[in-house]
């Protein structure tokens, strides 16, 4: 397993070297993953003849000293993103035995880039979660105390990259779904800026907000994942066409004088006064590195999780309209068209699925859409305004990616608002469309804690380089937990 | 009690590919769910891409109904269910439409009308649904190859018409819209439907309950379906009923109004932005350069034509009916040689005849405009007669040859020379003496006779007004 547990870059210059072949990486990745998910369960499937063949092809490719940095890189990707031929389950019933006839835009580049797809992860329903205990296919252990969550909703992804089941995988982040599972599992999880990667081809949870990102062990990984599936698509008319940089160009360990904002809104009551204490002291290690360092505010933070809560419900409820058993996925019977329609989706969806859509419902229907909807989106404008005004005086802003640590299965699956609470300091990001990244900052009582760089519009390079510098500096992100190394 | 109505056309755009995907929009006649991809068919994950052409033709004929055009333009989202939306909700433009506050103008009965145009958005087709039975077992069947159409919908406002002024409305709208080349007008395929929204009110009143009549597909069935519906709420007023608001669908056949089947709860689209496409914002140089690409519109066209070619109205109006008519007459105008007012009769008169027997469009004819141009100008300098020119072009419709070629070919030029026709009267008179003896006891009228005779001697190349005159001349 000693070969799981070195990072993407690492792995890729054994690759080049030709010290490991593609076919023993994806091997060794697909062995780590059998061991490991009986009791951890970040996978919904691996993808072992899908694997074992584009590591043949790697091997080719490497053999001729034409490689990547992801050829013959294992690659575990979150079961929303399509991916040809593979089931694409979303975590939900609904779509249990759906498979795709086309890979989403990122699939489709991972591929052409050579890395190896080994399986796809468990997450939360539909992304809706922030625990993966809304999987109807089973909950995520988090690695670190299996009686833990690993965060969501792309916990299975999170859980498959601190298992060292895989060097990397893709999440999604629509609230926070890649970085508090990776600040949960000690990851690096990136949230690209909206519309850096393309969204064709995950399924949607919440247009406007949805995201898909690397989580890796490093932020220079983090790096040459983005790379690969940053950029503009013509499929997706949200995608950005700004062209991409070189993203582990900037990761020279160098952020003097870079200037750094710490909102003051993201340590409030409820927060874990250890998780305090290690972001305080992460702060200060950047500041030791040469940033200078200020408290700051972004004052409609308060309002972003209600406005999101609103946003995020109104555009699932139309995306999931489409799961009503005509064209693919789970079709239940009934007398007549709008049983067939009730009785399908009462099978299909679970209980926070279904809350969401009546959320959503609720929120446009007639005689409420301007109490609800249209605030929602003045305030979403409000909370976009609070970054863009920090962003003309700092170049990045520094805080908890979750204010608390990962809390144990159960505890609070009967009450969504404290699941809710979980993404408190992610959602804003999403609102705002800036990208973010979350880095592992220390551990509290054997657990890790996640400290969010979050940067301006397309300024991925700029939160890369400091998390970089960070890591540099640090050595959380090479802490491995004992299941990981109990499987070896 | 006075009618007031209100029209909303649904009219497919006449682009290559659907609305927001690549997939072919010419699905007339191939199987089922042939023509439609993961876009269209609503399939996890796929997004919507705009289709360029598509917002180019609304902003045209948004323009053609003197819209205004939003700077910004934005998509929502329609939610409703049914299996032949396939995501579950259709993209259309609810608070931001392309086109706002317009208005058409145009002649209803010979009179200047003109209606409001509320607004104009494009959204996309749906698929269809079909109620059939299978080896004894009813089924509904799904086909998705419209879904994804491009289709404009053209609201009107509500005003006091009547019906068979609609009627006249739906056939301006409707050549506008070719004029524009945006749609091909074929209401039998359905590529424009109307919906017709009428409500009762005493004169100066509060407005009755709303009718809607919906999916009208031909002039005759708005106008019917109009009176049909003014009818039956008189009726069932004048009987102490009440009017409901509800939608009917017209009975083709029992030439009435029928409820349609109530839906089980009251609709609420639940609008709100399409989050996949961005606002569209469209420069005031952009409307600018649409605006003067725009082709003249058949009602300024007729009004030309009246004062540039001294057409009668009536002349005016028949060539204006379609743009390729009224091209193919100023292509013959152009060409200097004859009157308009002659080629407008020959176009709209024999040309038309046997365009239409031919079955084909003017724009597929073998006849060029400038050679109807010259054959006309023949006729009209008297070189050949009328009747060898209707000889001529029929002869031209078949083998596409040059008017000059025809006459030649079948040697029609008209005898004009005076020497020429001298001989002919001579003969005439010679071997016609009965005639001659008519003449000359008092009865003029034989002189028509001799006419006729010259003319048959002559196989109707003669000038008969020359050999009239030399007759005449001969006889005194």
């Amino acid at each position: 397993m000693e070969l799981m547990n070195v990072s993407v870059s690492e792995l890729a210059a054994l690759l080049a070297a030709r010290e490991v072949s593609a076919v023993e990486a994806a091997e060794a990745s697909l062995r780590a993953i059998d061991q490991g998910n009986p009791a951890i369960r970040a996978f919904l499937r691996s993808t072992p003849d899908v694997a074992l063949s584009q590591a043949r092809e790697a091997d080719l490719v490497l053999a001729r000293g034409e490689g990547g940095p992801l050829t013959g890189v294992p690659i575990a990707v979150k079961d929303i993103i399509s991916t040809a031929f593979v089931p694409t389950t979303c975590g939900s019933r609904s779509l249990e035995n759906y498979v795709p006839p086309y890979d989403a835009t990122v699939a489709a580049r991972l591929k052409a880039a050579g890395a190896t797809m080994v399986g796809k992860t468990n997450m939360d329903e539909f992304a809706m979660g922030s625990s993966n205990e809304n999987s109807a296919f089973g909950p995520v252990h988090n690695p670190w105390d299996l009686s833990r969550v690993p965060g969501g909703s792309s916990g299975g992804s999170a859980a498959a990259v601190a298992a060292r089941q895989v060097p990397v995988a893709l999440g999604t982040d629509t609230g926070g779904s890649i970085r508090q599972p990776a600040a949960f599992t000690g990851t690096v999880g990136l949230k690209p800026t909206y519309g850096r990667v393309s969204r064709y081809g995950l399924v949607a949870f919440a247009s406007s907000l949805d995201q898909i990102g690397p989580i890796t062990r490093t932020a220079r990984d983090a790096a040459l994942v983005l790379q690969v599936i940053a950029g503009h698509d013509p499929l997706d008319s949200t995608s950005v066409p700004a062209p991409v940089p070189n993203y582990t160009a900037s990761l020279d360990g160098e952020i003097h004088g870079l200037r750094l904002g710490v909102p003051s809104e993201y340590f409030q009551e409820g927060m874990d006064p250890a998780v305090e204490r290690i972001i305080r002291e992460g702060v200060a290690q950047l500041r030791a590195l040469g940033a200078t360092v200020e408290e700051m505010s972004l004052p409609h933070t308060h309002y972003a999780l209600s406005t999101y809560y609103i946003v995020s419900p109104a555009e699932a409820m139309a995306n999931l309209a489409r799961y009503d058993g005509v064209r693919y996925g789970l079709s239940v019977p009934g007398t007549d068209i709008w049983h067939m329609y009730r009785n399908t989706r009462e099978a299909g969806f679970g209980t926070e699925v279904k809350r969401r859509i009546l959320l959503g419902t609720y929120a446009l229907s007639a005689g409420y859409y301007d109490a609800y909807y249209r605030k929602a989106q003045q305030v979403r404008t409000l909370v976009r305004r609070d970054f863009e005004t920090a962003f003309e005086r700092y170049d990045a802003l520094v805080a908890p990616t979750t204010p608390t640590t990962a809390f144990p299965i159960g505890a609070r699956s009967g009450d969504p608002l404290q699941m809710y609470l979980s993404d408190v300091y992610t959602v804003p990001a999403n609102m705002a469309g800036v990208c973010s990244v979350s880095i592992p900052a220390g551990f509290s009582e054997g657990l890790p804690v996640g400290m969010q760089i979050i940067g301006k519009p397309l300024d991925e390079a700029g939160i890369l380089r400091i998390a970089d510098a960070f890591q540099r500096s640090t050595s959380f992100h090479i802490e491995a937990p004992a299941v990981s190394l109990g499987a070896a | 009690m006075e009618p007031v109505i209100g029209l909303e056309v649904h009219a497919q755009l006449l682009t290559d590919s659907k609305m927001f995907c690549g997939c072919s929009t010419r699905y007339s006649g191939a199987p089922p769910n042939t023509h439609c991809c993961a876009v269209c068919a609503g399939m996890p994950g796929a997004l919507p891409v705009l289709n360029a052409r598509a917002l180019d033709f609304g902003i045209r004929s948004a323009l053609a109904l003197n819209c205004t055009i939003a700077t910004t333009s934005r998509f929502d989202r329609k939610n409703y269910s049914y299996p032949d939306v396939p995501k579950g909700y259709q993209i259309s433009q609810f608070e931001e439409p392309i086109g706002r506050r317009g208005r058409l103008d145009f002649s209803s009965d010979g009179q200047p009308v003109s209606w409001g145009i509320t607004r104009l958005h494009l959204e996309e087709d749906t698929g269809k649904t079909t109620h059939t039975s299978v080896a004894g077992r009813d089924v509904s069947l799904v086909d998705y190859n419209r879904s994804g159409i491009p289709l404009m919908e053209i609201v009107t406002e509500p005003e006091t018409h009547a019906p068979a002024e609609a009627r006249e409305f739906f056939a301006a709208l409707r050549q506008i819209l070719m004029y524009l080349e945006v749609n091909d007008g074929n209401l039998q395929e359905g590529s424009m439907r109307a919906d017709v929204n009428i409500s009762l009110r005493q004169p100066g009143g509060e407005l009755g309950p709303k009718v809607e009549i919906k999916n009208l597909n031909s002039f005759r069935a708005v106008q019917r379906a109009l009176e049909y519906e003014i009818d039956r709420q008189n009726r069932v007023l004048a009987e102490g009923g009440t009017i409901y608001q509800e939608t009917r669908g017209w009975d083709e056949r029992g030439e009435r109004t029928v409820p349609q089947r109530t839906k089980e709860y009251a609709h609420d689209y639940r609008y709100f932005p399409e989050p996949d496409l961005p606002p569209l914002t469209i420069s005031e140089s952009q409307v600018e350069s649409f605006r003067a690409s725009l082709p003249e519109l058949p009602l300024a066209r007729s009004i030309r034509f009246v004062q540039a070619y001294g057409l009668t109205p009536y002349q005016a109006h028949v060539l204006t009916l379609e743009r390729a008519t009224a091209d193919y007459f100023e292509r013959a105008v152009a060409v200097a040689v004859a009157s308009p007012a002659g080629l407008a009769n020959w176009i709209t008169g024999d040309l038309a005849r046997l365009t239409h027997e031919s079955g084909a469009g003017l724009q597929s004819i073998p006849v060029a405009a400038e050679h109807v141009a010259q054959l006309v100008g023949m006729v009209e300098q008297s070189e050949i007669t009328g009747s060898a020119g209707k000889q001529v072009l029929e002869a031209m419709f078949t083998t596409g040859e040059r008017p000059e070629a025809v006459v030649d070919r079948l040697d029609l030029r008209q005898m004009g020379d005076a020497s020429t026709l001298e001989v002919l009267a001579t003969e005439v008179l010679a071997e016609n003496p009965k005639l001659v003896e008519t003449y000359r006891s008092g009865k003029h009228n034989a002189i028509q006779a001799m006419v006729g005779k010259a003319m048959a001697k002559s196989k109707g190349k003669a000038n008969p007004q020359k050999v009239r005159e030399i007759l005449e001349v001969k006889l005194q």
